[in-house]
């Protein structure tokens, strides 16, 4: 698998620019998770096929009895692989805050470069898994204020972004749709707001501040719709780890992803009412009805 | 035999001799050498801690790893 430099299909095109994340800088654009995988093999290879250098993990019990001898970290290469760890499962901001000082105490343990950082969730519903946006404000604040990058799950909501860079988020990260939906950015408007307040500096913003669309993502085209609205980039995980063909599945998020960046950066032509001829009027032989 | 004491371990009891430390516990449960962060009663303990980190009666103990998630 050739490193995210340089798409197959040409030489010209110029490699996404790095992109800095608080403490972490990453060439590849799209995060991804390490989650439902059939096997921790599938989840090797397609970690691999989708050019990530970033990976999210969750914080969970050991398990005392039945346990089967093997554990993520033995298929996760921590040097090759920037660890986010995630606080997936807290609906509150205590229990929040708790998964990720022990998110960071691993990290530490492992010498790896993520022990810096968390990608904070503070859910509301279980059914949802929606944001509780009170919940999550207060664990950002209090994680920003004991050293964390906080890399901040929220919803679409524009304001409660905006709230939460102030309440000291690395980069907010609002979800294209519910977790796992697979329903891809179901309002793209709010998430073009979002990109206008945090990154226009006429609207407040600053360019450089990193928006990621987290969550819902289920198709590559999903992923370029994100990317040629101007996030800096997307985490996923469900999309390829359950696809019929994962190893497939992440390669071909991988291209969308450059596809979507490249895409934001070329300046799409104005959507128009009615057509405009690719071929020239001028020299036409045939009858035109109305002229 | 010292005398037991009765703690809880990721919501199972465990019996420990008193006063053992987390390093102990770890020990006995064969996680010496795992990658695992503690806390006790909700209170995270660093791992440099954990020899001289004491355990009470009725303590309340979780021991996490990483697990794949998103």
């Amino acid at each position: 698998m050739p490193s995210t430099e340089t798409p197959p299909t040409t030489k010209t095109l110029p490699a996404p620019s790095p992109l800095t994340l608080g403490p972490t800088t990453t060439r590849s654009r799209l995060i991804v998770g390490t989650g439902k995988y059939e096997t921790y093999e599938l989840m090797q290879s397609a970690l691999d096929a989708s050019g990530a250098e970033i990976v999210t993990v969750a914080v969970r019990r050991e398990r005392l009895v039945d346990r089967d001898g093997r554990s993520l970290l033995e298929f996760l290469d921590t040097d090759r692989y920037t660890i986010l760890p995630n606080t997936a499962g807290c609906f509150s901001a205590e229990d929040a805050i708790r998964v990720a000082r022990l998110g960071r105490e691993l990290l530490e343990q492992i010498d790896n470069a993520g022990r810096h950082w968390v990608k904070l969730e503070v859910l509301g519903d279980k059914k949802t898994l929606l944001p509780d946006p009170v919940g999550t404000v207060e664990a950002c604040r209090e994680l920003t204020a004991d050293g964390f990058a906080v890399l901040c799950y929220t919803s679409d909501d524009p304001i409660m972004a905006v709230r939460l860079r102030d309440a000291g988020a690395t980069s907010v990260m609002p979800a294209g749709s519910p977790i796992g939906s697979g329903r891809g950015i179901a309002n793209p408007a709010n998430i073009a707001i979002i990109l206008e307040l945090l990154k226009d500096p006429a609207a407040g913003g600053e360019s450089d501040y990193p928006v990621i669309v987290d969550a819902g993502v289920g198709t590559p085209s999903d992923v370029t719709t994100a990317m040629e609205l101007g996030a800096d980039g997307v985490l996923l995980n469900t999309g390829i780890a359950h696809a019929k063909d994962p190893v497939r599945m992440a390669h071909a998020m991988r291209c969308a992803c450059d596809a979507g960046y490249h895409g934001f950066r070329s300046g799409r032509i104005p959507k128009r009412m009615y057509a405009t001829a690719s071929s020239p009027w001028e020299g036409v032989i045939s009858v035109i009805p109305g002229e | 035999m010292m005398r037991a004491m009765m703690i809880n371990v990721n919501g199972r009891t465990v019996q420990l001799e008193a006063a053992a430390s987390v390093r102990t516990l770890l020990e006995e449960l064969e996680l010496g050498q795992a990658a695992c962060a503690v806390e006790v009663n909700k209170r995270l303990v660093p791992h440099r801690t954990y020899g001289e980190h004491a355990l009470d009666d009725g303590d309340e103990v979780e021991i996490v790893t990483f697990v794949g998630g998103g």
